[in-house]
C-alpha cells in the first residue's frame, strides 16, 4: 500500500513532465496541423542551451532563462518560419516527415557540438525528503516537479481562457477562416502557439534533465510517450493532453513495478491502441468538428 | 664520391622514412563512442591514445609506430559486428574493444577465426569460457569479481538478505547470475531481483521496489549512466540501505554524474587510479592533466591494452597476431619491465586476467580504497 502511494506520486511527477510535452503536440496540431515528431528533441535541446550558457559563465538561474529564450527563438520562431511555414499548405505528411528529419538533425548536432556523453544538470529544487505517512517518504524534488509543472499548465490555461490573446488563439484553433474574418491576426496567433510550445518544452527540459541527466538521446522515448499521452488524452484538447500525460506517467510507473521493466514501454502503447479502438477522439477530446 | 654517397644516404633515408610511415601498425579500436556506453568508450579512447603516444615516443613496438583507428559501435552489438568485419578484412596485428560485453560476445568468434588477438573491456563471465584463444581481458571477469563481492557482503556488510538490481544486457545478466549463485552458496537470501533496461532514464519504480524489499544491502550492477541515475533516485527517495557495487558503481564517472548521491557507496574495485599504487596514481595525474577529467577503470583498461601488445610482441619477437596471442597466454607483465602495465598482471590460457584488486567506498565525492586484495594465484 505504501509502495502504491509512492508509485502514484512518482508517476504523477513524471506524468506532469510528459504533460508539458504533450500539450505542445495539441497546440501545434490545433493551430497549424503540425504533428511535431521532433517534440522529444525539443525537450532534450534546451538543457544544452543552459549548459552552454553556464559554460560561458552565466549563472545557473540566468542560464535557465537564456535556455527558455533560446528555445523560443530557435525551436519556436525559427521552426515556425523555416520548417513549418513553407510546408503549411502541403498537407500533414510532408510536415510530419520534415519534423522527423529535424529531430534527427537536432539529436546528431547536440552529439557533435556538445558531447555524446550524459551530462550532470543542476536542479533548482530542494534535495530533501519528507515523510508523509509511516513508510511513505517522498522527495521534495518530486513534489517540486509536480508543482512547477502544474503551475506552468495552470498559467497556460489562464492565458488561453482568461486573456484576449488567448481567446484569439482559441478562435484561430477552432476556425482560422472565421477568426480571420473577425479580425484575429491569425498568423501572429500561430506564431504564439509555436513560442508557447517551445517554452513548455524548455520547462520540461529543465525539470527532467536533473533526473535523467542531459543527453542527446533523451528525446527518443520522451517524444514517443508525449505523443501517446496527447492521443490518449485527446489530441485536440489541452486538458486532454494534461490528463493523458499524468495517466501515462502513473501507468508507466505501476507497470515498471508490478509488470516488468522490460515490458513497461509497451504499456502506454497498448493503452494507445485501446483508446484508438474504443474512444478515437481521446479520453477528454471532442470529435473533430473542423471542416477540412 | 663523397657527394654521391651523401645523395645515396639521403635517398635511403627518404625511402626509409616513406616505408616507415606506410608500415605503421594500425590497430582498430572498436569501441562505444556513442549510445549508452559513450562515457565508457571516451575513457578507453583517451587511455589507449595516451599509451600509444608514449610507446611511439619511445620508438614504437619492434621499431614500428602504432596508429589507432577508432570505430564507433554506437553501443550496439550489430554495429560492433559489422565494424569488426571491416577491421578484420585488413588483417590487423590486433584489435582493441569492444568494451560492452554484448558487443564482445558478438565479435569474439570473428577474431578467433581470423586469429587476431582481441584486447577487450568486457566483464561478462562467459566471454572467456567459449574456447577462443584470441580473447584477452583488461579487467576481471564476473567469475572472479562476484565471489569477492559475495565475500564482502557476508564478511564486511554482514548481510543476510540482499536486493539485486541489474541491467538487462549481457553484462548485467552475467553479473546477476554469478552473484545470485555466489550469494546462494553463502546462505544469503536474494529478496528482490530487479531487472532494469539499458538506457533507462526513470528509476523511480525500481527504487520503490527495492525499498519495499527491505533487504540488509542492495547490490547495484548497472552501466555508468544508469548507475548514476539509480543513485540519484535512491537518494531522492531516501533509500537508506548499504548500496554495494562492483567497480562501476564506485567509478569516477558515476561519482561525477551522481554527485552527492554517490557518497556512502561501497564495494569491490577491480581497477582504480585511487589505488595505493604509485604507478597507477601517476597515470591518473597524467591523464587528468591531458584530458581535464579524472579517469575511471575504463581509462586504465584502455591504457594497458597497447602495453599488452607491446610486451607480447617483444616476447614473441615478431608482429604477428597468432604469435602475439600465444605469447600473452601465461604471460606475467611486471611494471619494472613494462611500466605502462601499471600493476603486475598475468593472463591465463583462456585470456582471463589476474592481479591485485581493492575494496573501497565513496566519501565526500571521492573514491577511497580501504583494503587491497591479493592476486588469486601467485
Amino acid at each position: 500500500m505504501t509502495d502504491l502511494l509512492q508509485l502514484l506520486i512518482a508517476g504523477l511527477a513524471t506524468g506532469a513532465i510528459y504533460a508539458l510535452a504533450a500539450i505542445g503536440f495539441t497546440l501545434l496540431w490545433q493551430t497549424s496541423q503540425t504533428i511535431n515528431f521532433a517534440q522529444g528533441e525539443f525537450v532534450m535541446v534546451p538543457a544544452f542551451f543552459a549548459l552552454i550558457a553556464m559554460k560561458l559563465g552565466i549563472p545557473y538561474v540566468a542560464a535557465l532563462v537564456v535556455a527558455i529564450l533560446m528555445s523560443m527563438l530557435l525551436l519556436g520562431a525559427a521552426f515556425r518560419y523555416a520548417v513549418v511555414g513553407p510546408l503549411l499548405n502541403r498537407g500533414v505528411l510532408p510536415l510530419v516527415i520534415s519534423t522527423i528529419a529535424l529531430g534527427i538533425i537536432l539529436k546528431e548536432s547536440v552529439k557533435d557540438i556538445y558531447s555524446a556523453e550524459a551530462q550532470v544538470f543542476p536542479t533548482l529544487l530542494p534535495d530533501r525528503n519528507v515523510t508523509l505517512l509511516p513508510g511513505v517518504t517522498i522527495s521534495l524534488a518530486q513534489i517540486g516537479v509536480l508543482v512547477v509543472a502544474l503551475i506552468t499548465i495552470g498559467g497556460l490555461q489562464w492565458f488561453l481562457a482568461g486573456t484576449r490573446t488567448g481567446r484569439q488563439m482559441q478562435a484561430t484553433a477552432q476556425n482560422p477562416t472565421v477568426a480571420r474574418i473577425l479580425g484575429v491576426p491569425v498568423e501572429r496567433m500561430i506564431l504564439y502557439t509555436f513560442l508557447i510550445n517551445a517554452g513548455l518544452a524548455a520547462m520540461a527540459s529543465i525539470l527532467v534533465s536533473p533526473i535523467y541527466l542531459a543527453k542527446f538521446s533523451n528525446g527518443e522515448t520522451l517524444g514517443l510517450i508525449a505523443f501517446v499521452a496527447a492521443i490518449v488524452g485527446g489530441f485536440n484538447q489541452v486538458r486532454g493532453a494534461i490528463a493523458g500525460g499524468l495517466l501515462v506517467g502513473v501507468l508507466d510507473n505501476l507497470a515498471a513495478a508490478y509488470v516488468s521493466t522490460a515490458y513497461r514501454q509497451a504499456i502506454p502503447l497498448i493503452l494507445l491502441v485501446l483508446v484508438i479502438l474504443f474512444r478515437p477522439q481521446g479520453l477528454l477530446g471532442r470529435k473533430e468538428e473542423r471542416a477540412v | 664520391m663523397g657527394l654521391k654517397w651523401a645523395f645515396a644516404g639521403l635517398a635511403a633515408a627518404g625511402l626509409w622514412a616513406g616505408t616507415a610511415a606506410a608500415q605503421d601498425i594500425v590497430i582498430p579500436n572498436i569501441i562505444e563512442l556513442s549510445g549508452g556506453g559513450a562515457t565508457v568508450g571516451a575513457m578507453w579512447k583517451n587511455g589507449s591514445s595516451m599509451a600509444v603516444e608514449e610507446i611511439n615516443a619511445a620508438g614504437g613496438i619492434l621499431g614500428r609506430k602504432i596508429k589507432l583507428e577508432f570505430v564507433d559501435t554506437a553501443s550496439d552489438p550489430g554495429k560492433a559486428r559489422a565494424a569488426m568485419q571491416r577491421a578484420l578484412d585488413d588483417k590487423p596485428v590486433a584489435v582493441f574493444g569492444p568494451i560492452y560485453s554484448g558487443s564482445v560476445s558478438a565479435t569474439l568468434k570473428m577474431t578467433a577465426e581470423a586469429e587476431v588477438p582481441q584486447i577487450m573491456g568486457g566483464e561478462a563471465g562467459p566471454l572467456t569460457a567459449q574456447g577462443s584463444k584470441y580473447i584477452f581481458r583488461t579487467s576481471f571477469g564476473q567469475n572472479v569479481s562476484m565471489p569477492k563481492i559475495a565475500n564482502y557482503l557476508r564478511d564486511g556488510i554482514k548481510a543476510k538478505s540482499v536486493a539485486v538490481v541489474f541491467v538487462n544486457n549481457d553484462f548485467g545478466k552475467g553479473g546477476r547470475d554469478a552473484i545470485v549463485k555466489e550469494l546462494g552458496a553463502r546462505d544469503i537470501k536474494v529478496v528482490a531481483d530487479v531487472s532494469t533496461e539499458a538506457g533507462q532514464a526513470d528509476f523511480a519504480a525500481d527504487v520503490i521496489k527495492v525499498k519495499g524489499a527491505n533487504a540488509d544491502a542492495v547490490f547495484v550492477y548497472l552501466n555508468e549512466e544508469e548507475s548514476a541515475r539509480f543513485l540519484r533516485e535512491a537518494k531522492k527517495q531516501g533509500l537508506n540501505k548499504p548500496l554495494i557495487g562492483e567497480t562501476t558503481l564506485l567509478g569516477q564517472k558515476v561519482i561525477e554524474l551522481a554527485g552527492d548521491a554517490a557518497n556512502g557507496v561501497k564495494g569491490h574495485v577491480g581497477l582504480t587510479v585511487d589505488a595505493p599504487v604509485p604507478a597507477i596514481q601517476e597515470f591518473g595525474r597524467k591523464y587528468e592533466a591531458k584530458y581535464k577529467s579524472k579517469p575511471d577503470h575504463n581509462g586504465v583498461k584502455g591504457y594497458i591494452a597497447p602495453y599488452m601488445i607491446k610486451a607480447a610482441a617483444e616476447k614473441a619477437g615478431k608482429l604477428d597476431g597468432k604469435a602475439i596471442a600465444a605469447a600473452l597466454h601465461g604471460l606475467t607483465i611486471t611494471p619494472d619491465k613494462v611500466p605502462g602495465i601499471l600493476i603486475e598482471a598475468t593472463w591465463d590460457e583462456s585470456g582471463e586476467i589476474d592481479r591485485i584488486s581493492f575494496l573501497g567506498e565513496v566519501k565526500d565525492g571521492k573514491q577511497v580504497i580501504t583494503e587491497t586484495l591479493p592476486k588469486l594465484k601467485k
